[in-house]
């Protein structure tokens, strides 16, 4: 029972960091320390599909994030230091260390700049986060694409009476972190997270650059950005002789688009991207409403209803069929129509779950003392009609803690894609969290 | 008024005391309110921090801290700006949310989630829930703009040491959850005392007591403590101001979407 014993170590680390907290009171240390200790247990509800995975059902692990800030010259000057750090037994990939951020910030006078390792969100939908493109997405973390790993960066904002214009400077690529041969949520082809092929002869030392303008016009708020360089989401290729797939990253341009409309009870959403680069033009969107009801039941609990429709039209399935479960047949078994393709590493796709998909779920929120969250819903592929359920929940407990419960389910995930692979993964996680 | 509010303040008063008797209620209530707000213009902008705690029935408590700034509109058709930051729960510590308040259509408001980095634009015309579930609720807290009622007097009556003009207020904004407002302001400074906030049914829902009134830059009065409590759970919350500091220079540029995202 791997839980129980980092459990024990949560314990003791818990000791050292209110040791942190200590310290912050009597202003030993500089300016501000907070951040957030957690113990995570990740249940699966069936066995492991592949051999090299672990049988382990229930994955405890660790997560430790502090955060140092100090600031100078009444705020116009601050350091931000926040470090990552996931421990998990069962998968060495997953088991890493990060710098969220590590940055400097100046406040001038009608601009500002921040340089060095730093985390930017751009968006408004909340089932797919689609023009968000700064930073690479940590996935070994979860499924939702919402971890992220720093991105070094300079990053200039200039706010003005037409609008806030943002440009950024990106040195330095960060690939996409993926599970491990022995970890859960992979593909059955394990994705050679180190081993990735660019585009550009540059490889990480690639230097990107991006562009935004965001505006709010009365309830309309609306972003225009521009991205130039590496893709944050690689295509796979087979890698015939070694049985793994190698991540690509092309050179890319990305426009994109964000509006909401912000009503009485209704929000309007609407994220879209062009993308060139990636073989062929890509386009996608994510469109849909909340609607809340305030006060329900006369009391004081507000429950919002969140549709979302999702186009791509990106194709990554046509190659895979030749697959079964993004697996590589004996050479007998291919269909020779599928030889060739499969023959010299075959293009597998770029993993987007959302070609033609809708989302729908609620939002409840009571408004209670313990700041209660919870979010239920369930995307669903129009096409092949294979779905994925999601739950999050959270609760403070005291004033310190707050206990967080997600569901995942993979329900009849197409054998036609490489999600085919996570079908039997579906998973309870608990994580209880200490704030400092 | 504008020839008034030349004249003085002190000299307006009493022109006010002695115009009354001609007056309908409502007139009277709208002066009350009217005096009232002119006597606060001028405060520009301040910076200040809120400790809340909030009592549950069986008496347990918990609490928040939170600083506020705020920028003060000086024309009558536009309501000020401000920005709450959070720093307890330790859970929700950065978490900031900024409101360009209006007049009677709804406010704008931009909520700042720090783990995600994430500006959301939120709607506001939930203005009688909760904040934070404490036992204000967000149409307690934003600015009181004369405009925002209708207004009738109803008498004079002893306030502890003080005598008060007590005036019922009507919320002419949209999704209100109050039919009616009764309060208690007192005669010598305009400062309110005392509210009692009356729910959809029109059945007493809150009382909020307004203590340790403390004067800053000569003129602007501030209570520090505001207790409220709710008349039909037994719930409350104590609402204490500390280290208020007005005119530190905040402009437009200290309300924005790019403020917001750094703020700490």
């Amino acid at each position: 029972m791997a839980g129980g014993w980092w459990l024990f170590l949560f314990v003791l680390l818990l000791g050292a960091s209110t040791e942190v907290g200590a310290q912050q009171r009597n202003d030993s240390i500089p300016g501000e320390i907070s951040g957030f200790i957690a113990a995570e247990s990740r249940v699966f509800l069936a066995d492991e599909q592949f051999p090299d995975q672990l049988r382990w059902s229930n994955v405890g692990s660790f997560v430790l994030q502090p955060e140092w800030y100090y600031e100078w010259s009444g705020g116009d000057d601050a350091v931000l230091f926040v470090p990552f750090f996931h421990a998990d037994p069962t998968d060495e990939k997953r088991t890493h260390f990060d710098l969220r951020e590590l940055n400097y910030l100046h406040v001038g006078n009608g601009w500002e700049v921040r340089a060095g390792f730093a985390k930017v969100f751009w968006g408004v939908a909340e089932s797919n986060h689609l023009v968000d493109i700064i930073n690479q997405t940590d996935g070994v973390e979860d499924v939702d694409r919402e971890d992220k790993l720093g991105q070094p960066m300079i990053h200039l904002t200039v706010p003005s009476s037409w609008g806030a214009f943002e440009l950024f400077t990106l040195p330095g690529f960060r690939h996409r972190t993926f599970p491990g041969k022995r970890g859960r949520l992979r593909t059955e082809l394990v994705i050679a997270q180190d081993d990735p092929e660019f585009d550009s002869s540059l490889g990480h030392a690639h230097v990107d650059f991006a562009g935004r303008w965001s505006e709010t016009f009365g309830a309309w708020n609306v972003a225009l950005s521009h991205f130039y360089g590496t893709s944050r989401d690689p295509r796979l290729f087979l890698d015939l002789i070694r049985q793994r797939l190698i991540p690509r990253y092309d050179i890319i341009n990305q426009t994109g688009l964000e509006v909401q409309y912000t009503g009485d009870n209704i929000l309007l959403k609407l994220e879209a991207f062009g993308r060139d680069g990636q073989s062929t033009y890509r386009g996608a969107f994510v469109a849909g409403f909340e609607y809340t009801f305030y006060g329900v039941f006369d009391t004081a609990a507000d429950i919002g209803w969140l549709v979302e429709g999702h186009y791509d039209s990106f194709d990554p399935d046509i190659p895979v069929k030749c697959l079964r479960s993004g697996t590589l047949p004996p050479p007998d078994q291919i269909p020779p129509n599928c030889f060739n393709q499969l023959q010299g590493a075959g293009f597998l796709g770029t993993p987007s779950p959302f070609e033609h998909d809708v989302f729908t779920g609620f939002r409840l929120t009571p408004n209670d003392e313990q700041t209660t969250e919870l979010l239920a819903g369930v995307i669903i592929d129009a096409i092949d009609t294979s779905r994925f359920w999601n739950v999050e929940a959270s609760r403070r407990i005291g004033s310190h803690w707050r206990l967080s419960a997600d569901l995942r389910i993979f329900d009849h995930l197409s054998n036609d894609t490489l999600f085919a692979a996570i079908n039997k993964d579906d998973f309870f996680q608990v994580s209880l969290a200490y704030y400092f | 008024m504008r020839a008034c509010l030349a004249v003085g303040v002190l000299f307006c008063a009493v022109f006010l005391a002695t115009a009354v008797p001609a007056e309908t209620p409502e007139e009277k209530g709208q002066e009350i309110a009217e005096e009232a707000d002119r006597r606060d213009l001028g405060w520009g902008d301040f910076r200040g921090n809120m400790k809340m705690v909030l009592k549950n029935q069986q008496g347990q408590v918990s609490e928040r801290q939170l600083r506020m700034q705020g920028l003060e509109n000086p024309s009558s058709d536009e309501g000020d700006k401000s920005m709450v930051i959070f720093d307890e729960p330790r859970d929700v510590k950065g978490t900031a949310l900024m409101t360009y308040t209006h007049i009677l259509v709804p406010d704008d408001q931009w909520l700042f989630l720090p783990a995600l980095k994430r500006v959301k634009r939120i709607s506001s015309s939930n203005k009688s829930g909760p904040f934070v579930g404490s036992e204000f609720a967000y149409e307690d807290l934003t600015s009181q703009e004369v405009e925002k009622y209708s207004y009738k007097w109803q008498r004079e009556e002893p306030c502890g040491s003080l005598t008060c003009f007590v005036v019922e207020r009507y919320p002419l904004y949209e999704n209100s959850g109050y039919t009616r407002q009764t309060v208690w302001i007192d005669r010598d400074e305009y400062r309110p005392q005392k509210v009692e906030y009356y729910d959809r049914k029109n059945e007493l829902l809150k009382t909020l007591t307004l203590t340790d009134y403390k004067k800053y830059l000569a003129k602007h009065w501030r209570a520090h403590t505001l207790t409220m409590v709710n008349e039909q759970t037994g719930k409350s919350t104590t609402l204490s101001w500390s280290g208020y500091e007005f005119k530190v220079g905040l402009t437009d540029e200290d309300f924005t979407e790019t403020t917001l995202k750094r703020m700490r």
